[in-house]
């Protein structure tokens, strides 16, 4: 048995990973339990993508602030994680797509997306690699991208140098409430803190569920791809009106495929799989968009795993019935928004109103026992 | 639309081509993929297409190529050449890509048949044009009938070695000298083993003899140093070794040159087990990571096999006898082989494999990564040629906390680009494990990921139009 800390914080993703590393700037001693390693899953291997066009209308206002926050990382993570400010594009081919991105733009503007409607061929001056088949693009000068597989090392170094307890490489196999508060077991330890934050994505679910509270997270499997290094093809981040694509290169050379085509996985075995036909298909999208595309090379495809709620909102807030205890995750594109959401979160953990409000998950429980009602009913 | 088959066999060498024929031969419809445009894998590669060797240039390899080209010509075996598999699901879907598209095979069976690719242990100046691997040279000689051209100095170690110089010095080429890690003891020393297969321990005394024959000098116990020369390979610096690879104080040697070739064992080409999440086991002398199999090649996942060198390094010969075994297997998985006749075939094969086992570990010995050779890698040498990572970048991440060589690629890049970790993997993750003083199984090898082989992805979409792409429904607003 560990001494007790003030916080534990389970699952080292961007979510749980900033909520250590604010927590512990602001006094607090805390630890931080991983699975894996830090950053190393979703928010390791995801697309970087940081665009409003892809939010939810109603993450718009905290994704604002989130993208300042990865612009300026530099200040206050303190290490590089490759943030690229640029243009986004979202594209309409067909005239589908044209009504849904002119609807979906219109929201995204009213929450405060600074997005425009611009016609193929101004968006071909925008994005000299464009293809020939725009119809209508949202341009946003708010977008830009980071290099996920950089996140881990920078997030590692700045919870070490905050004092951070790091347990990587740890699966935590039960949670429990207690008069001391909580304890969270591992394999091989017991962990004791006052407070907890469950931060862990899709395994937000079962671990709730230690606690009796049932807490429905679908898990999205996102296969992305990779080319290797090629000269520019492109200098902004593209995706369509539907979300199904996001593409940029990098500094160095490479292009990033995304857009939450399926694979195959599941959480228990925390495994995912690519789905051949799918990678084809998203490449294609991405080779319609940026024809150049055609000539680079696939060096890797990958799957993540991502949580979502059954309101595909964020659970972002104290978990009911048990004090100081907090969940923080199933942010949709939690990458791009979920280190505003956690700094908010810690803001509540310290005792001092959020500049914005959280996420209470009340809304999902309720729903929850309804929908277990209704299944014991039929 | 894919193609069905009782079983795929991936890759057509050696252990593949004789896992087809015997699986076929029981009755089974097999599916032979193979990225190059003709059976044979990279020992009895066959010349390009179009090419002819001159037949007094033929050699023991080039025979038993066209033998096999021929029994598969003749057999039922359904052979789809030039065509790369980029990826493998359980169950088993095979995605290839061939010159007109994309095409899917399913079977309930796969035998992976990938071999092995080179490894080389860096040193200053080995990224420069002009320094070839031992393997590459083969290529070139065995599919173009080309010399590495100019003045040539050969290195590293293993029987590649010599059959590659002697290989250039019977076609005419100007090797200037032959540097090998091992000394003749070593050699010595793997005799016990070598001599228990004699055709092929006297075909590699003819390479020393043809050697010799041309007063080309054979360093023993001496590695190449450094290879210098501003835009590409101009002098090569020699000097001695330890018995376990590490340079020692001592005369160095310097050459002019105009190639190096040069390679340092070979690594099991383990993929398709890895993508699969086989198990899998760290075993030096059989080239690193190697599928855990039972004597017929089964690994872990059900229906899916590993044969011949992807499975550990032993060579061709019992990589042949181990595609018997496999392709009689599979065919004995499916119920078309009686349990009696199936047993029978096992104790004969089983006895042709132990006669090769001691030759087999002897070579394995001789081919093995020597850790002390990468302990000596300078700090500012490059290690991971496509993203340019170097030793003390290495070292760097192992300090900064990276555990295993998965977190090393995302702190480094290193293994990040178009070799997909082939030439750097096996000397990181020796080079992490050192770094942070673990046993070399503790860091783990690279997570199987597709494509298998990088891939153009113009081969991969094909010709398609917009409304062809099954677009799936709108992310929530």
């Amino acid at each position: 048995m560990s001494e007790p800390f003030d916080l534990i914080v389970v699952g080292g993703g961007v979510h749980g990973a900033t909520v250590a590393l604010f927590a512990a700037r602001g006094g607090l001693r805390v630890a931080l339990i991983e699975r894996d390693q830090i950053c190393r899953g979703a928010s390791g291997v995801n697309a970087g993508t940081l665009t409003m066009q892809m939010t939810r209308v109603a993450l718009i206002p905290y994704a604002l602030q989130a993208h300042a926050m990865w612009a300026s990382a530099q200040n206050w993570l303190g290490h590089d994680v490759g943030v690229v400010v640029c243009d986004g594009l979202s594209l309409a081919f067909t005239e589908a797509e044209e009504e849904l991105l002119t609807f979906r733009a219109g929201k995204r503007r009213d929450a405060g997306a600074p997005i425009s409607l611009v016609s193929g061929k101004r968006a071909q001056e925008i994005e000299p690699g464009l293809c020939d088949d725009v119809r209508v693009a949202g341009w946003c000068r708010v977008d830009g991208f980071a290099n996920a597989y950089l996140t881990g090392l920078a997030y590692r170094r700045a919870l070490v140098s905050a004092g951070v307890v790091l347990h990587e490489q740890q699966v935590v196999i039960g949670i429990d409430s207690g008069a001391m508060g909580y304890r969270v077991l591992t394999k091989n330890r017991v962990f004791i803190a006052r407070r907890l934050v469950v931060a862990s994505g899709v395994w937000i679910e079962p671990m709730l569920a230690w606690l009796g509270v049932h807490l429905p997270i679908k898990v999205l499997i996102n296969q992305l791809s990779v080319t290797e290094r090629i000269a520019p093809v492109m200098r902004t981040q593209v995706g369509i009106a539907s979300g199904l694509l996001s593409l940029k290169q990098y500094s160095h050379g490479t292009v990033v495929i995304g857009g939450g085509w399926q694979g195959k996985g599941d959480r228990t075995s925390g495994q995912g799989d690519i789905v051949a036909g799918n990678v084809v298909g998203n490449i294609r999208l991405a080779c319609h968009a940026i024809p150049a595309l055609r000539r680079a090379r696939l060096t890797r495809s990958w799957t993540g795993f991502e949580a979502e709620t059954a309101d595909a909102l964020p659970a972002a807030g104290a978990i009911p019935g048990f004090p100081d205890a907090y969940v923080c995750g199933s942010v949709h594109s939690g990458y791009t928004s979920g280190p505003y959401i956690a700094k908010l979160l810690v803001e509540r953990i310290l005792g001092r109103e959020p500049e914005m409000p959280l996420f209470p998950i009340d809304r999902l429980l309720a729903s929850a026992a309804e929908t277990k009602r209704k299944e014991s009913a039929t | 639309m894919s193609r069905a088959f009782d079983l795929i066999v991936i890759g057509a060498g050696p252990a593949g081509g004789a896992a087809a024929l015997a699986a076929a031969r029981h009755g089974l419809s097999v599916g032979l993929i193979d990225e190059a445009a003709a059976a044979g894998g990279q020992i009895y590669r066959a010349p390009a297409p179009g090419m002819v060797m001159l037949s007094g240039k033929r050699d023991d390899d080039a025979n038993a190529g066209d033998e096999l080209r021929a029994a598969l010509a003749a057999s039922r075996v359904q052979a789809f050449y030039s065509h790369r598999v980029w990826t493998v699901a359980r169950g088993f879907q095979v995605d290839a890509a061939g010159e007109d598209g994309h095409h899917s095979f399913c079977a309930p069976r796969v035998i992976a048949a990938n071999g092995g690719h080179e490894r080389l242990v860096p040193f200053p100046g080995w990224t420069l044009p002009g320094v070839i691997g031992l393997a590459a040279a083969t290529i070139l000689m065995k599919s173009q009938g080309m010399m590495p051209g100019g003045r040539v100095v050969v290195a590293g170690c293993g029987p590649l070695l010599m059959a590659v110089a002697a290989k250039i010095v019977s076609g005419g080429g100007d090797l200037v000298a032959v540097v090998d890690l091992a000394g003749p003891s070593d050699w010595i020393s793997a005799l016990p083993g070598l001599v228990r297969r004699c055709g092929l321990l006297r075909r590699g005394l003819g390479w020393i003899l043809a050697i010799g024959k041309a007063r080309v000098p054979i360093y023993f116990r001496h590695g190449v140093r450094a290879a210098e020369g501003s835009d590409r390979v101009a002098r090569v610096v020699i000097g001695p070794v330890d018995r376990a690879g590490a340079p020692v104080v001592g005369s160095e040697k310097v050459f002019d040159v105009d190639m190096l070739v040069i390679g340092h064992g070979l690594v099991a080409s383990s993929e398709v087990p890895r993508l699969l999440r086989a198990g899998m086991t760290y075993d030096r002398l059989l080239g690193g990571w190697v599928p855990d199999v039972d004597p017929c090649g089964r690994t872990s996942v059900e229906g899916l096999f590993a044969i011949g060198d992807g499975a550990g390094i032993r060579g061709a010969e019992p990589a042949a006898i181990a595609g018997a075994i496999a392709g009689l297997a599979a065919a004995r998985d499916a119920g078309r082989i009686e349990a009696g006749a199936f047993d029978t075939s096992m104790t004969v094969f089983g006895r042709k494999r132990r006669s090769y086992h001691a030759f087999a570990s002897a070579i394995g010995g001789l081919m093995a990564l020597r850790p002390a050779q990468v302990a000596a890698i300078a700090p500012d040498t490059v290690v991971c040629r496509c993203e340019d990572v170097t030793r003390a970048s290495i070292d760097a991440a192992a300090r900064d906390g990276a555990a295993d060589v998965n977190q090393l690629k995302h702190f480094t890049r290193c293994g990040m680009g178009p070799c997909q970790g082939r030439m750097c993997g096996d000397v990181a993750a020796e080079l992490l494990a050192r770094a942070r003083s673990v046993p070399r199984q503790s860091v783990g090898y690279w997570t199987g990921r597709p494509p298998l082989r990088p891939l153009p992805l113009q081969d991969l979409v094909g010709t398609f139009s917009y409304s062809d792409i099954p677009i799936p429904s709108p992310a929530p607003l």
